[in-house]
């Protein structure tokens, strides 16, 4: 399991983080929600090292990373090997075709032969519906399919958990659908998941745990059900915003 | 003056074969290799001893772009003679006329191709890099894999430039008594007192060199764009 403890993170006067600590169990999906600037992208991307806490612990499993001393770049790597981000600007490679996308990582990371990682990257991109787009490259696609290759790249990894930072936060609701229901289907089959969303529909389906983060505190951590029904007035307030209850 | 043409046009050609083309040639190619390793240099984030290895890198780059290439051609082939130091090179350094060329060339534009390479590494969104970092991939095979292949596509109409110049800037090989295609022009004209007709003519065959660079260029900007959605 993944857990977070005392995560403190400033970018100049601003703290991001404000002693964070969470955990976030296996087979379940949390999701993380808050308004902007909150610090919930940097709480996810701090547990792929994309960002570094000036201070904390960062413990996986049972193993114990203290994040105010230097971790090196093996711990690293180690982590990064185990987890898999899926960043809201797809950042797939322009240079290489879809089914190179899905493939560069177990080639170049997991040290898979070529015929065997394409195999497994036909049958993923067919998971997420993109089967026919194998050889076509990034830019042809679409925001929507853009994504499903992000998240069948990842898939690839054969990661513990994914993390996903406002995966459909770019797209319009038609091509959002597409990607939500491919991420509903990984959530059934209980891949590990932390999202990022603004989508509180999309959160009450997919989600076990809901944390909700404001001016980098956790306000909110616990079951999805208590969340929704919850009578703290902020998350009230801030659900009913962003179902657009009472425009 | 078709005579004339006919009969100096073959040697000109022959000592562009023989001196500018190769020179050329292997003075970019050893350029790009020490513009690459200067830009990976000054752009790593080592630190340690390693920054006096980025003070030699940004000392080279400065000392290279700020001397003019026709001093530097001179110091390293009428200068470097006198470079006595006891032990190690007690008659001073001296070099064949091509090879200080080489030298030379090689080491200028390496300078100007390094921030070309550079900036071109810098270019690449940040995204790419974090993208292969979260698929748990190191350094060396982000660069190698990620962003090189997508930098060398920004990067080549300025390197085509470097290329050019450097093409031209051969004829300054002539003040080091490279017999190339400029010094084998101002022989001729020495002979024949056509100064005009021969420096136009040699200036045809540099021209005709570049051409054929621009045409590779071109190419290769198409091969190496061909999964950028085209711009109409």
């Amino acid at each position: 399991m993944l857990r977070v403890e005392n995560l403190n993170k400033t970018f100049g006067d601003k703290k991001a983080l404000n002693n964070i600590s969470a955990a976030f169990p296996e087979k379940q999906t949390t999701v993380i929600v808050g308004p902007s600037g909150s610090g919930k992208s940097t709480l996810i991307r701090s547990l792929n090292f994309l960002e570094r806490p000036e201070s904390g612990h960062y413990y996986f499993d049972d193993q114990d990373i203290d994040l105010s001393k230097r971790v090196d770049n093996k711990t690293i790597l180690g982590v990064r090997r185990r987890t898999e981000m899926v960043f809201q600007g797809y950042n797939l490679f322009p240079h290489l075709s879809v089914l190179q996308n899905v493939m560069e990582g177990p080639i170049q990371v997991l040290k898979k032969n070529k015929r065997e990682a394409a195999e497994e990257a036909h049958e993923l991109l067919a998971k997420v519906g993109l089967a026919e787009k194998a050889d076509v490259y990034p830019t042809q696609l679409s925001g929507g399919q853009a994504q499903r290759v992000a998240i069948a790249r990842s898939l690839a990894m054969h990661p513990e958990y994914i993390f996903l930072d406002e995966p459909t936060s770019a797209l319009d609701p038609e091509l959002e659908l597409e990607v939500l229901k491919v991420l509903l289907q990984i959530a059934n089959e209980e891949q590990s998941m932390i999202i990022v969303t603004h989508n509180m529909a999309f959160a009450q389906q997919v989600a076990n745990k809901m944390i909700f983060v404001e001016d980098g505190q956790i306000l909110f951590d616990g079951p999805v059900k208590e969340f929704f029904n919850t009578d703290n007035q902020r998350i009230v307030d801030f659900i009913s915003a962003m179902t657009f209850k009472n425009i | 003056m078709w005579h004339i043409i006919t009969t100096s046009a073959p040697q000109i050609l022959a000592a562009g074969l023989k001196y500018t083309i190769p020179i050329s040639i292997v003075s970019f190619v050893i350029g790009l290799i020490i513009a690459l390793f200067t830009a990976l240099i000054r752009l790593s984030q080592r630190k340690g001893a390693f920054i006096i290895i980025k003070a030699i890198a940004r000392f080279y780059v400065w000392l290279f772009r700020s001397t003019p290439l026709l001093v530097q051609l001179f110091i390293v082939y009428f200068g470097l003679p006198y470079l006595k130091i006891q032990g190690v090179f007690p008659n001073g350094i001296q070099m064949a006329p091509v090879a200080a060329g080489i030298l030379t060339f090689s080491l200028n534009t390496g300078a100007y191709c390094s921030e070309t390479i550079r900036a071109s590494i810098l270019s690449i969104p940040h995204g790419q890099w974090e993208a292969a970092y979260s698929i748990g991939m190191t350094r060396p095979v982000i660069l190698r894999r990620i962003i090189l292949p997508q930098a060398l596509r920004v990067s080549l109409p300025p390197l085509s430039n470097s290329f050019i110049s450097l093409v031209k800037d051969t004829s300054l090989a002539a003040s080091i008594t490279i017999v190339e295609m400029f010094e084998v022009s101002q022989q001729i004209a020495a002979q024949n007192y056509q100064p005009l007709v021969m420096y136009s003519l040699v200036a045809v065959f540099y021209a005709l060199f570049c051409s054929v660079l621009s045409w590779l260029q071109g190419y290769l900007e198409k091969v190496t764009s061909r999964y950028v959605t085209p711009i109409n």
